[in-house]
């Protein structure tokens, strides 16, 4: 499959973003319109006067993601050329969960065709690590470190997934990186779908989470193993499918001693009261989803 | 020049202020409509949302947004793919808006904005100023204010041409103040459709975001460029001093309907006062000019109809002569105690051979009215400093002393 | 090159941009190991593995920055990391 993002883009070796933004672009084809808010994607690959992307993109500010993605649908519907262009929107977790929740809670509640992609790398990467509400628990950032009196990140992930279902949307799914064939063919469904759709993209970041450029999809893959990103899809509600893990369930351990960010949780005391606490809500999802 | 307008009496209709900015919005064929309800800006909205209901206006998309910052963020993408677009807020929601005011314009997207000037809180009001638009004025926005009724449905379509022209494309707001002009019913006549179609050409901009042509839009520019954009930004305010012009101009021959360009004059010829203002506080000030030329009282009004861009050289050659300028301001610079009409007129009358002193008057805020008696004073006090200099530069005029 | 007002770029044109400076170490192929499955291509972050007429692969090196997805997810171990000669 041909890839629709450039080289020379400045994203670090072994760049999550780049990976997601081809993979979506791989779903959509090239008859697509890019909205990309505010975060490493955008300023890594449009350096001006150069731009990575070879399909029609746009970055307006962080927070609007979800209403430029509705301008765009509603102007090309407006204009008679709304028929094939899809409308993606490419957001990192702190323009979808945090800043821009209002901008795509009222995209979605009003039904615009649109297929938006969080890529969720847990953190403002952009500006330096620097906690976001999709950050997880115990994850050393640099506004949430760990230190002598603190494990870091005091809370879970927010379910973003399940807000956007809450909103009636008819396709919302989880998806990683390290499963391309699975993101790709969630984003082709997703695009084929009249109305909004929302699809999750865990996407490990080597610089932000601390590990080496090789691991990128190695700890995207870890995460899913392990029960702490699990994969479905949801349509109109309701979950329809899960991608099951079974009897090859690795123990949340071996996810977080991959990563620099979960390293003070094997050093220090009461460390591993902590880890045990990640693995309850790796357990908890493996249950709920019936990995 | 000031011309006559010439209203056709057999086509006036007796219509809500803002029924009449709604339909002119019908009429200059708009493709997405996006905003988001504020007093004293819905019945714009509103009507609007009628003309859809009811099939009124072919080819739109109406966006019912849930903030003033989507309103306009929608609006970048829905221009981006070439679209004629609409939206129209006041006070806290303008306010919401600012981080997109900058990004549309530095983009260079056309757009038409109707402003129902109103005062900002806190203490919350929702009465007329125009310390919202006014305080956008660094954003990148053509600024036009309306006297009346007529001139702001009319300043709609005129709006669209000199927003969208490729020597422009910077958007426009259009500024009525609120309640004053949006809620009161006037006769007036209604943007004409079959004008309006010969006035104002298709919107066909020579980039979009289009999958046949695929463009990046809104890159960042390190220190190496952003300088140039910003100069471009300005370049293209410049030109819409003689667009804003033109197309008053072009309006009056196709409409004959004519309420100055950037500026407008009433009996400046031979005057010692002119008082400089904007907005519906005009038609207060040219009664009381009336009152006072008939007791050979030398007053005079120049109306900044433009506000950004500022009309300099138009000022400079209108208030050359004069003995003494005034500014009336609904707005206020805090820490410099003066409205920006007074600041900006000083700043442009500096370093040039014009030595006429200004004073300024800050009134009319949250919604004050602003009396006749009040504009004669403000004259007597113009007379005195004629006469022996300035003693306050600028000053609220009105205040109620007995409650501070 | 004149600015375009408002900032608008032209598709595709960080390919200017040869970020094969950044690497240490290049992936090479061992073609024999090679099962052509284009996972390498598929992941690659840099879009610099690129399909050769005869079903293998190689890569850019102008663009590749040496991250080493490739070798490390090959599952035939048909890449080899080694450091680069400069």
């Amino acid at each position: 499959m041909k890839s629709l993002l450039a080289p020379g883009h400045r994203g670090c070796a072994g760049c999550c973003d780049a990976i997601a933004a081809k993979f979506a672009l791989m779903g959509t084809g090239e008859d697509c319109i890019v909205i990309n808010p505010t975060g490493c994607l955008e300023v890594m690959t449009t350096p001006y006067p150069e731009t990575a992307w070879d399909v029609p993109w746009i970055h307006s500010l962080f927070e609007n993601a979800g209403a430029v993605a509705s301008g765009i649908e509603a102007g090309l519907k407006a204009l008679g050329k709304k028929d094939k262009t899809k409308v993606l929107v490419l957001a990192g977790d702190g323009g979808t969960l945090d800043i821009g929740i209002r901008s795509i809670s009222g995209a979605f509640e009003r039904g615009h065709s649109i297929i938006y992609v969080c890529i969720d790398n847990e953190a403002y990467m952009n500006t330096g690590v620097q906690r976001s509400g999709a950050t997880p628990y115990n994850a050393s950032t640099t506004t949430s470190p760990a230190g002598k009196v603190s494990f870091g990140n005091p809370r879970p992930k927010k379910n973003m997934p399940e807000i956007m279902a809450a909103h009636g949307s008819p396709y919302v799914a989880t998806t990683s990186i390290g499963f391309p064939k699975d993101m790709i063919n969630k984003v082709k469904k997703a695009s084929e779908i009249e109305g909004p759709s929302y699809i999750h993209a865990h996407s490990p970041c080597t610089t932000g989470w601390g590990f080496d450029t090789s691991k990128t999809i190695e700890v995207a893959k870890m995460a899913v193993q392990t029960g702490l990103w699990p994969l479905y899809e949801m349509e109109n509600g309701e979950i329809t499918k899960v991608k099951k893990i079974g009897k090859n369930v690795k123990p949340v351990d071996e996810y977080l001693k991959m990563q620099r960010r979960f390293k003070h949780l094997f050093t220090m005391e009461g460390g591993a009261e902590e880890i045990a606490k990640i693995q309850a809500i790796a357990d908890k999802n493996i249950e709920d989803f019936g990995l | 020049m000031p011309r006559e307008n010439k209203l056709d009496k057999e086509k006036m209709v007796v219509v809500e202020g803002s029924y009449a900015v709604a339909h002119a919005v019908k009429t200059c064929r708009p493709n997405v409509i996006s905003a988001y309800p504020i007093t004293p800006q819905t019945h714009i909205v509103e009507d609007l949302s009628q003309f859809m209901a009811d099939g009124e206006i072919p080819n739109c998309e109406y966006i019912n947004v849930e903030s003033e910052f989507s309103a306009l963020s929608a609006l970048v993408g829905s221009a981006a793919v070439g679209a004629r677009c609409y939206s129209a807020t006041t006070a806290q929601g303008l306010a919401l808006m600012h981080e997109v005011l900058f990004n549309m314009s530095g983009m260079r997207l056309p757009t038409v904005m109707t402003i129902v000037n109103r005062a900002l809180s806190a203490p919350i009001n929702i009465w007329n100023d125009q310390q919202d638009s006014i305080s956008q004025r660094d954003t990148g926005w053509i600024q036009l204010y309306a006297e009346d009724i007529q001139e702001i449905s009319d300043m709609t379509a005129q709006a669209y041409k000199i927003s969208e022209d490729k020597d422009v494309l910077m958007p426009a707001m259009t500024c009525m103040d609120g309640f004053i002009l949006s809620h009161v019913y006037e006769p007036v006549v209604l943007l004409e459709q079959d004008l309006t179609d010969k006035f104002l050409p298709k919107y066909e901009p020579e980039y979009t975001l289009d999958p046949k042509d695929p463009l990046s839009y809104g890159a960042f520019a390190d220190p190496n460029y952003y300088t140039e954009f910003r100069y471009l930004q300005e370049q293209a305010m410049q030109n819409a001093l003689k667009k804003i012009e033109d197309v008053a101009n072009e309006f009056y021959d196709i409409y004959g309907r004519y309420y100055g360009g950037l500026i407008d004059e009433y009996r400046t010829e031979d005057a010692d006062i002119i008082i400089m203002a904007m907005g519906s506080v005009i038609g207060t000030v040219k009664d009381v000019i009336d009152k006072l030329r008939n007791r050979n009282v030398k007053v005079g009004l120049l109306k900044v109809r433009a506000f950004r861009p500022f009309p300099a050289d138009a000022i400079r050659n209108v208030v050359r002569d004069a003995k003494v300028i005034v500014t009336l301001d609904k707005n206020i610079t805090l820490g410099l105690n003066e409205g920006a009409l007074c600041t900006e007129t000083k700043s442009i009358l500096y370093n040039t051979d014009i030595n006429v002193p200004v004073i300024g008057y800050m009134l009319g805020h949250g919604g004050r009215d602003i009396k006749v008696d009040t504009i004669e004073r403000i004259i007597d006090e113009a007379h005195e400093v004629i006469r022996n200099g300035i003693k306050t530069e600028s000053q609220f005029i009105d205040l109620r002393e007995e409650i501070l | 090159m004149k600015i375009l007002p408002g900032g608008i770029c032209q598709a595709g044109t960080t390919r200017v941009n040869k970020t094969g400076g950044w690497r240490n170490f290049k992936p090479v192929y061992n073609y024999d190991l090679c099962i052509k499955c284009k996972l390498c291509e598929l992941l690659c972050p840099d879009s610099s593995v690129i399909p050769r007429e005869d079903g293998f692969f190689e890569f850019d090196y102008d663009f590749c920055k040496g991250c080493g997805i490739c070798e490390n997810e090959c599952p035939k171990k048909a890449i080899d990391m080694v450091l680069e000669e400069k």
